[in-house]
């Protein structure tokens, strides 16, 4: 089953490197991963989906072993959080003239848009999760897909969080005292 | 007050508290070694940087400070990643400083470029490259920081040759600055009264005692809480130390070459609490029935190692002995009378087939060694070990009562560290006596450094135990490839004309009644010395639990007749 987590790590050079490395040192295969910078300039975020054969152990190994990387900020595991989740595609199409309108007609469908049109293809725009970018991709391939490219996913849980970092794998609640002081 | 990077850093390492530094200059450090000269801090120049890695990491484990080494770029800095690696799987917090190539080269496979930090990635806590001046400070803090705090290991800081050199404004930082690193302390109230009912309704509950325990300097605490419970304390290879093994609740070492009595306890058991352990598939064997009726409460600093091998019951998150201090007067006194008395039968049966109770046949045997320089040194040296027969030998055999005397590559089981670990920790402890113990095969390997204990004047008594074997490679050759020897077969070089050529006083023994005498003689010798004992050949550690097996099928030594 696929997880998604997100990592809010600090924005330096090397950071993705660190987070990349460790899904290859631990054996994990990632499925997607999207980088992009925040409201922070100091700070980055990742959404990244992970193939976890064993379930909620894998989850929890992933978890704590990014929370372990010292450029990362916070990690969570949202695959079972209410979330917001999103994809983009963009997909080239080989049609001319006479068929564009049929590919304009799937595209209004899935409230996607023609974002290009050449004269012996189309690209079309999709924003959307997985199951809806992959049902119009269906569609449009006996059409004659030629080139695709996607952003990966990218996820935002609901509501406001209190903004607690918690550690991976412990049931009960760490409060900030619990945290060793910052002194070197 | 401008200074140069170079400059920077020794100031940095004197406020770290830093007295010794392990290491070998070349051109990507030459400003470093340029500015060390106006510190007082002692340099060791090692014999191959690897040496290095490994006596800066013995300083740490003996001393429990944050050790340092120190190489140049490209093959300097590859000569320690096998040192870095040991310190690793051993959680020792050890800052290596390597010299990178100017700023401005890098990418562009300059002479003696390589991508250290890229190289030790996976091997190190965390890893910097420094390219600028202005970095240095606050890198060197986080970096010591980053050692010794939550689970300790090694951290490294490539600079640049041009960082070196610039000249910048000296701020030495109040605080360090990591949003992305909290280490915790206590554990969550909930957790802990979780923990208590499962130790209220044991009946069989064992302790096994971690590196965690040392690192935590949870001793004291450890000690309490076993008596107070009556639970026995099984201990792993890197625990020994912890809980003294005198003590009548100590089961010794558990795990692949374990006491049986210990590895039947954890097998028969109804709670497991492992404390600063991390379920090795050397302490556990097949996790399929590894401890089958057991719960499990694992008291731990880092959460990536909870649930990882062994799913347990009640994971607390926390410093060792922080969460033992909370945990402590929420446990009941229990005195467990049937369970001790339990372990205590499977105890003596064991006990019968002990080598220790074997008589004289005119051969050497190292568990008999092992004993002899444990009476010899009152148990009090501290010891160090290679890899292989012996270091198991010594493990079963030294049996200690004081903590943080046994310096031995667990994790990573890397050979060679043996020599270069006592000298490290001779500078940790100049007035204790240090001796290390090592195989034929790992000896040759940093057989070098000897030229550095003599050049420091080391203290350290080495003990070669010469049974002509890469031993514990031919005893998996002979239980499980039918005897087929492969590659075990070594030429040794004749170590006592070694020794002497590296001006080290050397005695080789081959009768037993010879060797009170030359642990003596030994003893008596200021300054580095060697003996090697011609030991038999083909002699097995026993008990073993072959790997993959469940922790309860021990191969046992074979019963003598006569
Ligand atoms: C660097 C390294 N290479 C290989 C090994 C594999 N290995 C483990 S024990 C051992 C034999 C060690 O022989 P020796 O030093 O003579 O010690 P003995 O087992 O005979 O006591 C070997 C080769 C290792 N642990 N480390
Ligand atoms: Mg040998």
């Amino acid at each position: 089953m696929n997880y998604t987590f997100i990592a809010l790590v600090e924005n330096r050079p090397g950071v993705l490197n660190r987070v990349a490395s460790l899904f290859r040192r631990r054996n994990f295969n990632i499925e997607s991963l999207a980088v992009g910078r925040t409201e922070n300039p100091e700070v980055s975020r990742m959404t990244v989906v992970v193939d976890c054969p064993n379930g909620d152990m894998d989850a929890h190994k992933i978890e704590a072993n990014l929370y372990k990387l010292v450029n990362v900020i916070d990690v969570q595991d949202v695959t079972r959080q209410p979330s917001v989740t999103r994809d983009l595609a963009l997909i080239k199409v080989k049609v001319g003239p006479e068929r564009r309108a049929e590919v304009n007609g799937l595209a209004e469908i899935f409230r996607a848009r023609i974002v290009d049109v050449a004269v012996d293809s189309v690209i079309v725009e999709i924003t959307g999760t997985e199951d809806k970018i992959e049902g119009m991709i269906e569609l449009l391939r006996p059409l004659g897909i030629v080139e695709m490219v996607r952003t990966g996913q990218v996820s935002m849980t609901r509501g406001v969080t209190d903004g607690v970092r918690r550690v991976p794998g412990v049931t009960g609640r760490y409060d900030d005292v619990s945290l060793a002081a910052m002194v070197p | 007050m401008k200074k140069t990077g170079a400059e920077i850093l020794w100031e940095c390492l004197v406020r770290e508290g830093v007295e010794v530094v392990f290491g070998y200059p070349g051109g990507a450090n030459m400003p470093i070694y340029d500015a060390m000269l106006s510190y007082p801090v002692h340099h060791v120049l090692v014999r191959h940087e690897q040496g290095g890695a490994h006596m800066a990491d013995g300083y740490a484990r003996a001393s429990g400070k944050v050790g340092v080494a120190m190489a140049t770029s490209g093959p300097g800095a590859t000569n320690l990643v096998t040192g870095i690696a040991t310190a690793m799987m051993d959680s020792v917090p050890v800052v290596f400083i390597t010299g990178q190539v100017a700023a401005h080269l890098i990418g562009g496979d300059a002479f003696q470029e390589t991508d250290v930090t890229g190289i030790t990635l996976p091997i190190t806590k965390h890893n910097y490259l420094v390219t600028r001046a202005d970095e240095i400070a606050e890198v060197i803090r986080e970096a010591f920081y980053i050692a010794r705090s939550g689970r300790p290991g090694p951290v490294l800081v490539d600079i640049c040759k041009n960082a070196q050199v610039e000249t910048c404004e000296f701020v030495y930082p109040e605080e360090v600055k990591l949003p992305g690193y909290q280490p915790v302390d206590h554990a969550p109230k909930a957790s802990l009264e979780e923990a208590v009912k499962l130790i209220e309704k044991a009946q069989k509950p064992v302790i096994l005692c971690g590196h965690g325990v040392l690192m935590s300097k949870a001793e004291e605490a450890l000690m309490q809480f076993a008596v107070k419970t009556q639970t026995p304390v099984a201990s792993t290879l890197l625990g020994l130390g912890a809980f003294p093994a005198s003590h009548e609740l100590s089961l010794g070492m558990m795990g692949m070459h374990g006491e049986v009595h210990t590895n039947l306890a954890i097998q028969n058991s109804d709670l497991i609490l492992a404390f600063g352990m991390r379920f090795d598939d050397r302490v556990t064997g097949t996790l399929k029935t590894y401890a089958p009726r057991a719960k499990k409460i694992h008291i731990e600093i880092d959460p990536s190692e909870v649930h990882k091998n062994v799913a347990v019951d009640v994971p607390l998150v926390g410093d060792l002995k922080t969460v033992l201090t909370d945990l402590i007067p929420l446990v009941d006194e229990y005195d467990h009378e049937e369970w001790k008395k339990e372990i205590n039968g499977w105890k003596s049966e064991a006990d019968a087939r002990s080598i220790m109770n074997w008589e004289e046949d005119g051969k050497l045997y190292v568990a008999h060694l092992i004993a002899d320089i444990w009476k010899a040194t009152g148990g009090g040296a501290i010891v160090t070990t290679d890899v292989g027969q012996h270091q198991m030998w010594t493990a079963q055999y030294y049996q200690l009562d004081k903590p943080n005397r046994w310096l031995t590559s667990g994790g990573a089981g890397t050979m060679g560290f043996g020599l270069p670990s006592a000298i490290g920790a001779w500078f940790a402890a100049k007035d204790q006596e240090i001796w290390t113990i090592a195989g034929d095969g790992g000896f040759q390997m940093t057989a070098a450094e000897l030229t550095t204990a003599v050049q420091e004047g080391a203290n350290v008594k080495v003990a070669i135990m010469n049974n002509s074997f890469l031993g514990m490679v031919r005893q998996w050759q002979e239980f499980f490839f039918e005897k087929r020897y492969s590659a075990v077969n070594m030429l040794a070089p004749d170590f006592v004309k070694l020794a002497e050529a590296h001006g080290v006083p050397a005695r080789r023994v081959t009768k037993r009644e010879e060797v009170d005498e030359a642990i003596a003689w030994a003893r008596s010798v200021k300054g580095p010395t060697v003996i090697e004992f011609r030991v038999e050949m083909e002699d097995a550690v026993y008990p073993m639990v072959p790997a993959g097996s469940a922790l309860d099928q021990m191969i046992q030594r074979p019963v003598r007749a006569g």
